[in-house]
């Protein structure tokens, strides 16, 4: 490991502590947030903090499957998003709004 | 497939390329290429094509000519490629070019598109049988440098999607039709679902699965979504997605999480790494349980992460909620016994206790909360998470030292019949519904025996099935889960789940006393007029699911055979 | 052929009326009416010969070799890789089962004839035969089969028929919930009979009758105790045994054949039927047999006691079939299975016979069903009188009618069993035969007796009249047998009269034998019980032979009009006694009545469905459609799992 910052040296739990930070951000942000893109952004958060999970962990074993991982997950991310903003914006054309808690039509 | 990109760094080899073995992935490859086929089709006949021309005809050619094909071929096989074989082949493949070429020339796009989806998905049940022959004669092997296990148990999953998505393409033809909605889309969009979820029956890696998982859940989001007319349907699409997406998310860390723990994704060469780490360090794959189960349990409807189901149950088309509880969940129990069972059985201590609270939580949630509902696709939403219950029991003591084959045997056998309850009962509904599903309320129920006697009849059918009335799949289906837990002396899950399944019991005798009680105004003279259409497509599904509901409650003795030999798992 | 041969085609048996049952679903619009009832009567009559056939075969084998199975093919092959768990769908034959189908074909056939008359015009009217004929090949599937397993496949089946053929005519609000409510009580007792069955199965590997049962002897007292009461259980929700007695009476709201089918002759008995098949648990249960016998004491008495204050002819029949199946567990829990079959046998023949006549009276007078508006009806129907009566004498205890042998011989089994408070059973069986004849008696003077009160002329006339041929050869057929029923087993003949016993006896292995300490005290033991049915037929008269007041103020109610009267008079005993009976009687039944049954039980039934309810509308309120709130379940449930597993982490 190369020191960095003087005395502290960046192991991968700091990486494994920012991507759960980043993963928890996501899950805390898509409970409190109303938009519909803003809670689907957070999503997004939550796949690239596993990313960067992936990626530290890789580092740590010394093993390249988890850098190839990544791509998985992005492209699975960009499928996600296209299909997502689609049916996002279906639902806008029809009310106007992309208020998570006014799509309550379905409910009991 | 992973090792293809990922030879280790240090030693910096040449990539081999992997040799292709076409029988491992035969049907996914097989329902890819039709998809792809449609796709395509579409956009060729586009523009002058009349859309919703379809002959019951050429759906009887596209239905039968396959199999005829397929029979043929395999005839030929034992039979030293007589004469006979020979010419049931050219049958088989005769009524399908038929029936292309006439909706071809007439630019019947969506006729077009059905014969190459049910070529499609039958051909890859074809290739099912011809890989179950193979595991059965010669043992599980793995492909794709280790990233696909053909083995029982995924073969027994492939079969129950393939055959899934076949009742799903006949109820989706019908719908389509009935919608007048964009044809090839909907085929092409469902064959690539049904993709996603036979990849994932034989994922033996992590990231297949993960990968599998979201392949189909994007088609699901896009199916559910894909009723422009009724606004539930979109708010269903919109909350499936968003959850869905989420719950995916959880499922990926836990699997980073594992990843870290065991330095592998391989699910075998997870399990041959558990040996050393049983008792050591185990904090990350403890949180990489939980979190894979979240997950899962999301998939395959188990409460507490069941509230989507009945919201995206209820707003969704019905051929699509008809698929969704045929198909996702076996698939996505088929992921959960190969990863829990498959892989992790040395660690069952710890996560086989969280399967029995799921199992608990799910059969009490889905029976109780479908007391009170008013909608019958959301009953059934509530039943369909109450009967994910009784596959966990079977999950659970899978592991089971004395009378564990018997959980995973019993676990496929209920999806297996659980499938064709499904689908039957909500082909029903789907014809009850009528345009823009309309009608799905308990009232609309009231008085269908008199109006529609044989509809109401088969739906008292399937509903008599999922409470698990004798002489019906249903009841074989949880007694051999049930027993499974007795066997492995677990008394008070059975017990729940006896308990749970009285509850049940009341909520579909409501369904069928509202049937066969008046209609709205409590006039017992028939109605006259607005009969309820069931065409050729529907027809086909309903008397086939019933027949093998009834067969298998009969004679269950062949599904429970195939059952018991799905039990192998690679990685186990 | 031999009698092997002719036993291996039992499955014969419920299959004829099974065809009939799917032949009559699909294409009963198009056969029509009456041809679907001929067709149902005689498959229905096949099936009664095939029995016929099925008894003779078995009777001419040795009494040792009178147990024969018929395995018709394996239904559930072995489960899971390490048992060799089977079920065979399997019919066995033996002296128990056989004399089963014997009366369920044969009332079957009759009450099958006399629904064509019954039901007529009735816009579903080969609906109906369907349902009848479902339920004869369902219950001769719970009789015949060969393990739990069967029987409760037939146990279901009859539930589900019970329920359909009570709410046949749902256009009556109250015959529909009158169907739910016979299945969630049904449900109850089903599901004690299904954890029963799961005992069994995991104690002694099999449901088979012929391997578990000679197996249970090795299971541990508290095990074998356990499967009796949940059998039991089982036995109370199908036999309508208290405090799981509230269906019987609102299933009343069936249509009259299927009252006397179902809800007297044939399925409330399922319930004595699978305690004497599974005898042996009971044999050794311990107190479980004393719980059996109470409880139905409890039932004869309390269900006597309510019969006597109902008004609709029906629902008094109802709470008298109650008594009754009282009887038969109060025989059953002395240790006397025969005794209970017997009674089970003759109850068939002469409450089948009552409930008939009933409907022919309810037919005669345009589906009036309350006595109050009833009366001298003998001259109008003479028939139905004549053979009612029958009936009634028969219920009474009256010799040489049927039912004073069966009675008399449960009651004379509850004195000599040493089954601590035998004499206490006894004495309560006995006050309830007063009873029994004294509401019997009170029903038939109301009906048949007495003043007219119904309108005879005006725009509501009434005109009642004798009904059809189809309904009337029943009637006379079923009179017959209550007269003769009685002469199957003769008392206290050891062994040479007791026919059903001597017959009985290879399905009944093992059970004790009582035996009348002597027979002068047997003798007169019956003595007593003939006075006691006598005297109650005599309040009765006494009470009713004028009919009803002007007002239809019930005499009872008033505790005897013109009591003074009575006092002088040489009924003075008579009237004294049913004074006395008449006051404590009258709040006894108002009690049970409203404060027991309507209350505590139907409370109870009701408070659980209303707790799934609450528990179903609070899971109804999280469900609030909302995704955040949807996306918070799955992270509460992910914390909950986290939970679990921080608790699996080695630190």
């Amino acid at each position: 490991m190369t020191p960095l910052l003087g005395a502290v040296k960046i192991t991968t739990e700091y990486y494994l502590a920012v991507g759960a930070l980043m993963f928890t951000i996501g899950a805390v942000g898509l409970l409190i947030r109303r938009n519909t893109l803003i809670m689907f952004m957070c999503v997004e958060l939550m796949l690239n903090a596993v990313n960067l999970t992936f990626v530290a962990f890789a580092k740590r074993l010394n093993d390249a499957h988890g850098q190839a991982i990544v791509f998985f997950t992005l492209v699975v991310a960009a499928a996600e998003v296209a299909v997502g903003l689609a049916i996002i914006v279906a639902i806008f054309r029809r009310r106007q709004g992309v208020t998570a808690d006014d799509v309550d039509l379905l409910k009991g | 497939m992973l090792a293809l990109f990922t030879q280790p760094i240090d030693a910096a080899r040449m990539i081999a390329v992997p040799k292709i073995d076409w029988l491992a992935i035969g049907p996914p490859v097989v329902l890819f290429t039709a998809a792809l086929a449609i796709v395509l089709l579409a956009s060729l006949l586009r523009g002058r094509s009349l859309q919703h021309d379809l002959d019951d005809w050429v759906v009887l050619c596209a239905f039968a000519g396959p199999i005829e094909f397929w029979l043929g071929r395999f005839s030929a096989i034992r039979y030293n490629h007589d004469v006979f074989s020979i010419i049931v082949m050219l049958a088989g493949i005769g009524s399908v070019a038929f029936a292309m070429g006439v909706s071809i020339v007439r630019k019947h796009t969506f006729a077009a598109s059905l014969v190459i989806a049910l070529a499609g998905v039958i051909s890859a049940v074809a290739i099912t049988v011809a890989q179950w022959n193979v595991v059965r004669t010669s043992g599980s092997f793995t492909s794709m440098a280790g990233a696909v296990a053909v083995d029982g148990m995924a073969v027994f999953v492939m079969g129950v999607v393939l055959v899934a998505t076949v009742f799903g393409l006949l109820l989706g033809t019908s719908w389509i039709r009935r919608e007048q909605l964009e044809g090839p889309e909907f085929l092409a969009l469902l064959l690539l679902c049904a993709t996603g979820m036979l990849v994932m029956a034989s994922a033996n890696d992590l990231i297949v699965v993960f990968v599998a998982l979201e392949v189909f859940s994007i088609a699901l989001y896009v199916m559910t979504a894909f009723d422009r007319h009724r606004i539930e349907s979109q708010e269903a699409g919109l909350k499936y997605f968003l959850l869905g997406a989420f719950s995916s998310a959880i499922f990926l860390y836990g699997v980073a999480l594992t990843y870290g723990a065991t330095g592998s994704t391989n699910l075998v060469t997870i399990r041959e790494s558990l040996t050393g780490l049983v008792g050591g360090d185990n904090g990350l794959l403890m949180v990489g349980f939980a979190l894979m189960l979240v997950g899962l349990g999301f998939k395959v409807a188990a409460a507490p992460f069941h509230m989507w189901t009945p919201d995206v149950y209820q707003g969704a088309p019905t051929p699509v909620t008809a698929f969704m509880a045929g198909a996702t969940k076996v698939a996505a129990f088929g992921a959960l016994l190969r990863i829990f069972v498959g892989s992790f059985d040395l660690l069952q201590t710890d996560w086989r206790p969280a399967v029995y609270g799921l199992a608990i939580v799910s059969m009490i949630v889905g029976s109780v909360a479908a007391i009170v509902q008013t909608d019958v696709k959301r009953m059934l939403a509530y039943s369909s998470i109450a009967h994910a219950g009784y596959v966990l029991i079977g999950v659970q003591v899978a592991t089971e030292s004395n009378g564990g084959l018997g959980g995973t045997s019993a676990a496929l056998f209920y999806l297996g019949i659980y499938m064709l309850m499904a689908v039957g009962a909500f082909a029903v509904i789907q014809v009850v519904g009528r345009a823009r599903e309309t009608d799905s309320s308990l009232d609309d129920y009231k008085g269908l025996a008199r109006k529609e006697p044989v509809l109401a009849g088969l739906l008292t059918l399937f509903l008599l099935a999922q409470a698990g009335v004798p002489l019906t799949a249903g009841f074989v289906a949880k007694l051999t889960v049930f027993k499974a837990a007795v066997d492995a002396g677990q008394f008070q899950i059975a017990l729940i789940g006896m308990l749970s399944a009285t509850v049940a019991a009341f909520v579909y005798l409501r369904i069928v006393l509202s049937m066969y009680s008046g209609d709205e105004h409590g006039s017992a003279t028939p109605v006259e007029g607005n009969r309820l259409t069931v065409d050729l497509p529907v027809r086909i599904t309903i008397s086939l699911t019933a027949a093998l509901v009834l067969l298998f409650g009969v004679v269950p003795g062949w599904l429970l055979d195939v059952a018991e030999h799905a039990t192998s798992i690679l990685a186990g | 052929m031999d009698a092997l041969d002719v036993l291996d085609l039992i499955w014969l048996v419920p299959t004829l009326p099974a065809i009939g049952a799917v032949v009559l679903l699909l294409f009963g619009k198009r056969i029509g009416e009456p041809k679907s009832g001929y067709l149902a009567t005689s498959l229905m009559a096949l099936s009664f010969l095939g029995s016929v056939a099925a008894f003779f075969a078995l009777g001419s084998l040795g009494s040792e070799e009178r147990h024969h199975v018929y395995n018709w093919f394996t239904w559930i092959s072995s489960i899971g890789k390490n048992s060799d768990f089977t079920v065979s769908f399997g019919f066995l034959a033996d002296p128990l089962s056989i004399t089963m189908i014997l009366f369920v074909t044969g009332i079957s056939t009759l009450i099958h004839l006399y629904a064509i008359g019954y039901m007529a015009r009735d816009p579903r009217f080969s609906r109906f035969f369907a349902y009848l004929n479902l339920f004869a090949a369902s219950m001769l599937v719970l009789v015949l089969g060969s393990s739990f397993l069967m029987t409760f496949m037939g146990w279901e089946g009859v539930g589900l028929c019970s329920y359909l053929l009570i709410s046949f005519w749902f256009e009556r609000n109250s015959a529909a919930v009158a169907g739910k409510k016979a299945f969630v009580t049904n449900r109850v007792g089903d599901f004690g009979f299904m954890i029963a069955m799961f005992l069994i199965f995991s104690k002694l590997g099999s449901l088979d009758y012929a391997t578990a049962l000679p197996a249970a002897p090795g299971l541990s007292q508290g095990t074998i105790t356990a499967i009796a009461l949940l059998l039991f259980v089982g036995a109370m929700g199908k036999s309508a045994q208290f405090p799981l007695h509230i269906w019987l009476p609102d299933a009343m709201e069936g249509p009259t054949p299927v009252s006397a089918l179902i809800h007297a002759a044939t399925m409330v008995t399922a319930g004595v039927f699978l305690v004497s098949r599974a005898h042996v648990f009971f044999d050794l249960g311990g107190s479980a047999n004393d719980v059996v016998a109470w409880i139905g004491a409890i039932t004869a008495l309390g269900a006597a006691t309510i019969a006597i204050r109902q008004n609709d002819i029906k629902r008094v029949l109802a709470y008298s079939t109650l008594s009754q199946l009282g009887y038969m567990f109060l025989a059953v829990g002395v240790g006397s299975y025969s005794a209970a079959l017997f009674h089970m046998v003759t109850h068939a023949f002469f409450k089948a016979l009552l409930f008939l006549g009933a409907g022919s009276v309810i037919h005669g007078m345009h589906h009036e069903q309350d006595m109050r508006r009833m009366g001298g009806l003998k001259r109008a129907m003479p028939i139905t009188a004549g053979t009612f009566i029958i009936g009634w004498l028969a219920i009474a205890g009256v010799p040489p009618f049927a039912g004073f042998w069966s009675k008399d011989e449960i009651l004379a089994k509850a004195w000599f069993s040493d089954v601590a408070g035998g004499k206490a059973l006894w004495a309560i069986g006995l006050v309830a035969a007063l009873l029994t004849a004294f509401y019997m008696s009170r029903q038939v003077w109301l009906v048949f007796f007495g003043n007219a009160r119904y309108d005879s002329e005006g725009d509501h006339a009434v005109n009642p009249h004798e009904s059809p041929m189809t309904m009337v050869l029943p009637l006379v057929v079923l009179s017959g047998l209550s007269i003769v029923g009685g002469f199957l087993s003769l008392p206290f003949t050891s062994p040479n009269l007791e026919f059903l016993v001597r017959w009985l006896e290879p399905s009944l292995e093992g059970a004790s034998h009582i035996e009348a300490s002597s027979f002068g005290l047997g003798f007169a033991l019956s003595v007593g019980a003939i006075v006691i049915g006598i005297t109650g037929i005599a309040i009765g008269r006494r009470v009713y032979s004028g009919g009803l007041a002007e007002d239809g103020t019930d005499p009872v109610e008033t505790r005897l009009a013109g009591f003074g009267k009575v006092l002088e008079n040489a009924y003075y005993i008579d009237a004294g006694i049913a004074k006395a009976v008449s006051g404590p009687l009258t709040g006894a039944a108002n009690f049970l009545t409203d404060t027991v049954d309507r209350r505590l039980i139907d409370g109870a039934v009701n408070g659980t469905g209303r707790a799934f309810k609450e528990l179903g509308g609070g899971l109804r309120r999280v469900q609030t459609g909302r995704v955040r709130s949807y996306a918070l379940g799955i992270m509460l449930g992910a914390v909950a799992l986290l939970g679990w597993f921080a608790t699996r982490v080695d630190f």
